[in-house]
C-alpha cells in the first residue's frame, strides 16, 4: 500500500480543461472518494493515477515516487472499471488470473490463487463459467477479484457499482467497505453518488469543473459544506438554500426573506467579513433539520407543493412566495395536506450561512477555513 | 412468430422479376450451359463447332491425366501455382499484412491513421487495368520506376517480370488486397471496448500479450470471414494476367488464366468448360467450409446466450 499525491495537476483536452491545477494528498490506507457531477474531472483524475491519461502539467506521485510519465503496467496498481471489462472469451478463473498470466505465473499457481480470491468474494463455484453466464453482481465481484489477485500499491475504482441495481449496490458497498478496512488498502473511488461516497470514504474530495471544492471526512462535508455547491450536492435530498438579505443591527444581524422569520444572530467575525462584501447571503438548512411547526420564530413559510411518503418518513416540499422550493424530511404521522399553508421550523444551530460568493461563513470559535 | 413484410407477395414478385430474369439469363443459364459443354468436344472452328459430340468424362480425364498433370502449362501445374499463390499472397500476404497494419493503426495518432488508410485503400479502389499498367510501368526493365530507384541507389537492375514472375504477382496481389483485410480488422478492433485493453494495461500486459490474449481471440470470427473471402477472391483473380500474361513459360499461369487460355486462345470450349466446372467445385468446397464455420460459431454463440 502506498500514498498518492497530486501536485498541481492539470489535464486539458483541446481547449477544455478537465482537471485544473489539482493538489491532492491521499494517505497510505485511506479510502478517498472523488465525488462530483459528470464532467467534473473525477474520472480523468483517476485515469491519470492509473496512467491511462497523461497530465498536461503537474506531477503524480505514488508512494513518494514520481509516476507521471510511467506506463500503467509499471505502476503496481489495480483498477476496477465501470463496465467491469471482463474478457468475454475467458472463463471466470482465467479472467481473475489474467494479471498473473501476464506476469508469467504457472497455470497451477494461477488457478490456485484465482480459487482463493474467488472464495473470499463468494464466486468460487462460478470459475468455469463465461462472463455472459453470470449475473451483474457476480461480474462486478469478478472484476474486483481480478484487481485483488496480485499485489498492488493503490486500488482504483471507477464507479464500480453504478451498473448494479439498488439492493445489490448496498450489499456490494458494505462488502467493499469491509474489504478495504480488512486489507488496509489505499483506495481511490470515483462516484457521482453522494450516499456511496459518504458510506465508503475516509475522506471525500468534492470536485466541480476540474477543481477540488472541498476535501474532508464525510461528516465534515455533511456538517460544514465549504460552498453552496457542496451543500447542494451532498445529502439526500440536498441542503435547502434560501437567499436572504442581512442587515447589521449593533451586535446582531437580522436576516430576512419572504416568508422567513429568524431571530437575530450575533454578529460574528465571519459574518462581519461577509457583510462587508454585500448584504445578500444564502441560508442553508438540511431537510432532516426541518419540521412542521405552528410557531413563527425560526421558520420558513409557504404553500405545500408535494408530499412524498417514503414509509416511516415523508419528504414534504413547500413552494415559497418567490417560487423556490424547500424540502423537509418529516415523520409520516405529521399530517400535512398539499395546498395547505405550512411553516417549517428549525433550530438556529442547524443553520449554515454562505456569503455572496457561495462560501460558507465560519461560526465563532470554529477553526478558520 | 408473426412475419411482417413491407410489400404484398404480388408486389414483391413484381419487383423481383427484372433481377430474376437477368440472373437467369446471365448467371443460371451459362452455369448449366458450361456443365453441359464440359461433356462435349465443342470447339470454335471445324466440324465440332457445329456438331459437337458427347464425349462423357473425357475432358475431365484429360485434365487429370497423370503423365502430363504436373507438366508446365497443364492443369495440375496451374493448380499448384494457384495454391501457392493463394497461400502466399492471400493468407500470408494480405491477411497478415492487413492484420499487422490494423493493429499498428490502433496506436498511431488519428491524422497519421487517416493518411495510411487513404494510401492503402487507394491501392484497393483503383481500377484493375490502371494498376496493372502502373505495375507494368513500375517493373519495366528499361524505363521502370523500380530500376531507376535501384540505379540511383547504386544497386544492380533487375528484369523482375522475367526473372521472378511468380514473386511479382504475389507481391502485387498482396499490395492490391491488403486494404480489404486491414479495413475489416480495423473495424473489428475498434468494436472491442477500450476498457478491455486498459484493464490489461493496468494488469501489466505487454502490447504483444494484449494482442495475443485479448484482441486476436475477440476478432476470431472476423479473421475466419476475411480468410475465406480473400481465399476465394485470390483463387479466382485474373488481374496478374495484365502483368505477366501467365508467363514466362506458364510460370504465373493461375487457374483462371489457364482456363482463359484453353477456352479463348486455344478455343477448346469443351476442355475449357471442364476447367471452369472444376474451379466452380473448388469454390463450392471453400464456400461450404466457410458456411459450416460460420454456422458452428453462431451455434456456439446461441448456446452461450441460452445458458
Amino acid at each position: 500500500m502506498a500514498s498518492v499525491e497530486f501536485r498541481s495537476v492539470t489535464k486539458s483536452f483541446g481547449s477544455f480543461t478537465a482537471v485544473d491545477h489539482v493538489d491532492l494528498s491521499i494517505g497510505d490506507g485511506e479510502f478517498v472518494c472523488l465525488l462530483g457531477p459528470s464532467g467534473c474531472g473525477k474520472t480523468t483524475s483517476l485515469r491519470m493515477i492509473a496512467g491511462l491519461e497523461t497530465p498536461s502539467s503537474g506531477q503524480i506521485l505514488i508512494g513518494g515516487d514520481d509516476v507521471t510519465g510511467l506506463h500503467p503496467k509499471d505502476r503496481q496498481i489495480s483498477m476496477v472499471f465501470q463496465d467491469y471489462a471482463l474478457y468475454p472469451h475467458m472463463n471466470i478463473a482465467d479472467n481473475i488470473a489474467y494479471p498473473l498470466k501476464v506476469r508469467g505465473e504457472s497455470q497451477e499457481k494461477r488457478h490456485a490463487r484465482a480459487q482463493e480470491v474467488a472464495g473470499v468474494l463468494k464466486i468460487g463455484d462460478l470459475l468455469s463459467r463465461l462472463p455472459s453466464q453470470i449475473s451483474g453482481g457476480q461480474q462486478q465481484r469478478t472484476s474486483l477479484a481480478r484487481a485483488l489477485v496480485y499485489p498492488s500499491r493503490v486500488y482504483l475504482f471507477d464507479e464500480p457499482l453504478s451498473n448494479l441495481d439498488a439492493k445489490l449496490r448496498l450489499e456490494a458497498r458494505g462488502f467493499l467497505n469491509h474489504l478495504q478496512r480488512d486489507m488496509g488498502m489505499t483506495a481511490i473511488y470515483v462516484t457521482h453518488d453522494q450516499a456511496e461516497a459518504m458510506a465508503l470514504a475516509t475522506r471525500i474530495a468534492v470536485m466541480d469543473r476540474g477543481r477540488i471544492v472541498q476535501y474532508a471526512p464525510p461528516i465534515e462535508i455533511y456538517r460544514r459544506p465549504a460552498t453552496t455547491f457542496v451543500a447542494n450536492f451532498v445529502g439526500n435530498p440536498p441542503m435547502n438554500l434560501v437567499p436572504v438579505t442581512a442587515r447589521a443591527e449593533g451586535d446582531s444581524v437580522r436576516l430576512s426573506a419572504d416568508g422567513v422569520t429568524l431571530a437575530p444572530l450575533p454578529l460574528s467575525a465571519g459574518l462581519k467579513a461577509a457583510l462587508a462584501a454585500g448584504p445578500t447571503l444564502t441560508l442553508g438548512v438540511r431537510p432532516e433539520h426541518l419540521s412542521v411547526t405552528e410557531e413563527a420564530d425560526n421558520s420558513i413559510g409557504g404553500k405545500l407543493f408535494a408530499n412524498e411518503n417514503m414509509g416511516p418518513e415523508s419528504l414534504v416540499t413547500m413552494e415559497r412566495p418567490d417560487a423556490s422550493r424547500v424540502t423537509a424530511r418529516i415523520f409520516t404521522d405529521d399530517h400535512v395536506e398539499v395546498g395547505e399553508t405550512v411553516r417549517f421550523g428549525f433550530a438556529p444551530e442547524h443553520v449554515t450561512l454562505f456569503d455572496g460568493a457561495g462560501t460558507r461563513i465560519p461560526r465563532d470559535g470554529e477553526a478558520g477555513l | 412468430m408473426k412475419q411482417f413484410s413491407l410489400l404484398s407477395r404480388r408486389a414483391a414478385a413484381l419487383f423481383l422479376t427484372p433481377a430474376g430474369l437477368l440472373v437467369a439469363v446471365f448467371v443460371l443459364l451459362p452455369f448449366f450451359w458450361v456443365i453441359v459443354v464440359s461433356f462435349t468436344n465443342r470447339t470454335l472452328l471445324g466440324v465440332t463447332a457445329v456438331h459437337p459430340d458427347f464425349v462423357g468424362l473425357q475432358n475431365y480425364i484429360r485434365l487429370f491425366n497423370p503423365s502430363t498433370f504436373f507438366t508446365r502449362g497443364q492443369f495440375g501445374s496451374s493448380l499448384i501455382i494457384t495454391t501457392q499463390f493463394v497461400l502466399l499472397s492471400a493468407l500470408i500476404g494480405q491477411a497478415l499484412l492487413g492484420l499487422l497494419l490494423a493493429w499498428l493503426m490502433q496506436a498511431i495518432p488519428p491524422a497519421l491513421k487517416r493518411a495510411v488508410e487513404a494510401a492503402v485503400i487507394g491501392a484497393w479502389i483503383l481500377p484493375e487495368v490502371v494498376i496493372g499498367f502502373a505495375w507494368f510501368a513500375f517493373l519495366d526493365y528499361d524505363n521502370g520506376t523500380l530500376n531507376m530507384i535501384l540505379t540511383a541507389l547504386g544497386l544492380p537492375r533487375g528484369d523482375f517480370l522475367l526473372q521472378q514472375p511468380f514473386w511479382v504477382i504475389v507481391i502485387f496481389n498482396t499490395w492490391r488486397g491488403a486494404a480489404f483485410s486491414m479495413m475489416l480488422f480495423n473495424s473489428a478492433f475498434s468494436s472491442i471496448p477500450p476498457s478491455y485493453f486498459q484493464a490489461a494495461d493496468v494488469a501489466g500486459a505487454s502490447s504483444f500479450q494484449k494482442f495475443r490474449d485479448i484482441a486476436l481471440p475477440l476478432i476470431r470470427g472476423h479473421v475466419v470471414t476475411d480468410l475465406i473471402l480473400i481465399t476465394m477472391w485470390t483463387f479466382n483473380v485474373f488481374t496478374p494476367f495484365l502483368l505477366t500474361h501467365g508467363g514466362p513459360a506458364y510460370r504465373t499461369e493461375l487457374l483462371s488464366i489457364y482456363n482463359y487460355r484453353v477456352a479463348f486462345k486455344d478455343f477448346e470450349f469443351g476442355q475449357g468448360s471442364a476447367v471452369g466446372v472444376i474451379i466452380m467445385l473448388i469454390n463450392l468446397v471453400l464456400a461450404l467450409i466457410y458456411l459450416s464455420i460460420g454456422r458452428r460459431r453462431s451455434k456456439a454463440e446461441r448456446e452461450a446466450a441460452a445458458s
